[in-house]
């Protein structure tokens, strides 16, 4: 009753002896989430201490490589809390080293490094890649693996992704207050070149049986929601509401994130909601109506 | 980050890419004096004196001229531009004042070219764009005759081909300018490339490139952009490039603060965590009929100085009205908010009506500090209530 996490789940945090890494490696375990391992180069070797979901102890062994810890632990997933300089080569050793699932948090990654672990990523095949500068997946009551407030989200059927971390616990919180729960929970980052894309993780809600309907969440900048409005209207069997943040934006201004930026006119809010509606899919005229733009449309 | 013209020739010129000879000036004299050693040097008569401002269009705008008449008609062209207050569509309304000038030694010019390296986001790759349609505004070109710009991506793992640059050279019909010159644009093309990955750049623009009377192959023009990501592998270097007169005093501010804020016109000021929240915040205030004074996102590990210093920059901009603050913790925690947010109207006061949302971590604790603070708030239990309220108090 998801996608890409569930109980099986076995994550590996790579700098989990940070103040970040260490913070929310701690929330994720007390959330239930099987954390098997840390890895630090050069920490291998020490024990990372946490408190469960039932405030029982758990110790957690830190390794030099994620290889020695995907070997002695079975460790199948990686949550990434690198800084930006080694955070490229991060995603590549947690890939390499037999890591299905990789999921980068950090912000602030060169777009240039970027781009060749694109390159490695498509040439390698095996590597799913969520973020960079992303708040993780989560699927309640199962796995958390991420940095969103794990207290918000409830088990249920409908699925969210999105570009913008606050902008998910918004549409969760909406969800949530009108006892919507959630199969998955996906956010993809705000950067320009990125793992996952929003056609990728629809395709996933897609092909779950578990889920109903999806909330999707865009931004101005780049074309990505106007190739999952032509992909959605072709493919997609369930319902869709959207909203896109940045209407009120000038062009030529990052707004935060690293792709949040309407350049020669191209990637602005109007243009992608036009393609949205066009679709099929429901938008939200503000962000405080993502929720009740879905609800409707799931079937009772 | 963005740099002026005559910084990325002088980056251009280190890689091996031809540019003319120029001298960057801040004073008259300096372009009297740069315009008689250029004219020295290269036995052309002609000078250009360009406005150096961190915006396109500058040529339509009237910030570049020819000098044909020596150093003191360079000098006469040049006091009509230093100090004039350049618009372009790039600009916007306000306009640019122009500080800086670019004097350059003039060329036989016999073809216009416009060659960009860009990040493309959508194909992963690095762009080259190139147009026999050089010196014309591109997103023109692209808008009504697309087939006149030929794109190719570059494949990280083998960078630029020669075999790519010369199906470019090819489209730009450069064969018929001579070999000499084919090779000129290939080795041009090569270094360009490695300018851009070393530099990391987000973009390089050479808008026109020219082929000389001579069939020599030259960057009239430098457009470059740094990615602001990678600023940890050039500290020293785009520290000493950067030019603090050409950005928004009050966005500088809050970079140096670790904040991201962006000046906008209205005057509903904006504290909010997250990009996505903080643009969502803006539609949601035009969306009822106000106007947003500014993006602010305190980001996701804001501690308390930092909100006290994000609070103070729009409770100190004159054309805010009205305050809404809209926070969904997650890992910001509420309470640092309300002490933050409180720290600031201890030190500024509060003169104008402010809307508080709280949501998420420790919100009990949030609201409670700020209940205890005896300031006017008014509180908004949702992220719509409370843009319906901050409107309403404005327009009173």
């Amino acid at each position: 009753m998801s996608i890409l996490v569930n109980h099986d789940t076995r994550a590996l945090v790579q700098g989990i002896t940070g103040s970040a890494g260490g913070f929310h490696a701690k929330q994720c375990l007390a959330y239930g989430t099987k954390i098997v391992a840390g890895v630090t180069p050069g920490r291998g070797g020490e024990t990372f201490e946490a408190v469960g979901p039932k405030g029982e102890k758990i110790l957690v062994p830190v390794f030099d490589t994620v290889a020695d810890a995907v070997k002695q632990e079975g460790a199948n997933t990686s949550l990434i809390f690198v800084p930006p300089p080694a955070a490229a080569l991060a995603i590549v050793e947690a890939g390499e080293a037999g890591c299905a699932l990789v999921v980068c948090i950090t912000e602030g990654i060169p777009v240039l490094d970027m781009l060749r672990v694109r390159r490695w990523l498509e040439a390698q095949k095996k590597t799913r890649l969520i973020g960079p500068n992303c708040p993780g997946v989560i699927t309640p009551g199962q796995c958390k693996l991420g940095i969103m407030p794990g207290h918000i989200h409830q088990v249920g059927r409908v699925g969210v992704v999105s570009k913008s971390g606050t902008l998910t616990y918004e549409a969760v919180g909406q969800l949530s207050a009108m006892n919507i729960g959630q199969s998955s929970c996906v956010g993809i980052g705000g950067d320009p070149v990125a793992g996952v894309d929003f056609i990728d993780v629809l395709s996933l809600f897609n092909d779950d049986p578990d889920t109903d309907g999806v909330v999707m969440i865009g931004e101005i900048g780049g074309a990505a929601e106007i190739k999952a409005a032509e992909w959605i209207k072709a493919h997609m069997k369930k319902p869709v509401a959207a909203f896109i943040a940045g209407a009120a934006a000038p062009p030529g201004k990052r707004m935060g994130h690293a792709g949040a930026i309407i350049s020669g006119g191209k990637g602005t809010a109007k243009e992608k909601t036009e393609a949205l509606l066009a679709a099929g899919v429901a938008v939200a005229k503000t962000p405080a109506e993502m929720a009740s733009t879905l609800a409707p449309l799931l079937k009772k | 980050m963005k740099i002026h013209e005559y910084q990325g020739k002088e980056i251009f010129a280190r890689y091996g890419v031809p540019v003319p000879k120029g001298v960057p000036c801040f004073t008259l004299d300096e372009v009297e004096a740069a315009a008689a050693k250029l004219i020295d040097e290269t036995k052309i008569p002609v000078v250009v004196v360009k406005a150096q401002i961190h915006a396109g269009g500058r040529g339509k705008g009237g910030g570049v001229k020819l000098a044909k008449g020596g150093p003191k008609d360079a000098r006469d062209v040049a006091s009509k531009i230093l100090g004039m207050n350049l618009v372009t569509h790039q600009t916007g309304p306000a306009g640019q004042p122009v500080r800086r000038l670019y004097v350059e030694q003039g060329l036989a010019i016999d073809r216009e070219i416009y060659l960009a390296l860009v990040v493309d986001r959508e194909a992963r790759r690095v762009a080259v764009m190139a147009s026999a349609e050089g010196g014309m505004d591109i997103e023109e070109v692209a808008a009504h005759s697309p087939e006149k710009i030929k794109t190719i991506h570059v494949d990280p793992l083998f960078g630029l081909t020669s075999f790519q640059a010369r199906q470019l050279a090819g489209f730009l019909g450069l064969p018929r300018h001579g070999k000499a010159t084919v090779n000129e644009f290939l080795k041009l093309l090569s270094s360009l490339y490695t300018c851009f990955v070393e530099e990391d750049c987000s973009l390089v623009e050479v808008n026109p490139l020219v082929i000389t009377k001579e069939g020599g192959v030259v960057a009239l023009d430098a457009k470059v952009n740094f990615d602001d990501n990678a600023e940890f592998r050039h500290e020293a270097a785009w520290d000493a490039l950067r030019d603090v007169g050409e950005e928004d005093p009050v966005e500088l501010e809050a970079k140096k603060a670790g904040l991201s804020y962006v000046s906008l016109d209205g005057d509903i000021g904006c504290l909010v965590n997250g990009a996505g929240l903080a643009m969502g915040t803006m539609d949601i205030i035009k969306a009822y009929g106000g106007e947003p004074a500014n993006f602010l996102d305190v980001g996701g590990g804001a501690n308390k100085e930092q909100v006290t210093k994000a609070f103070s920059m729009i409770l100190k901009s004159p054309r805010v009205k009205g305050i809404f603050v809209n926070i969904f913790g997650g890992i910001m925690k509420c309470d640092v908010i309300a002490e933050g947010v409180v720290a600031a109207t201890k030190e500024l006061g509060l003169k104008v009506p402010l809307v508080v949302r709280l949501e998420g971590t420790n919100v009990e604790l949030g609201k409670k500090i700020l209940n205890e603070s005896g300031l006017a708030i008014e509180a908004a239990s949702t992220m719509a209530d409370g843009a319906q309220k901050i409107v309403k108090a404005v327009s009173r």
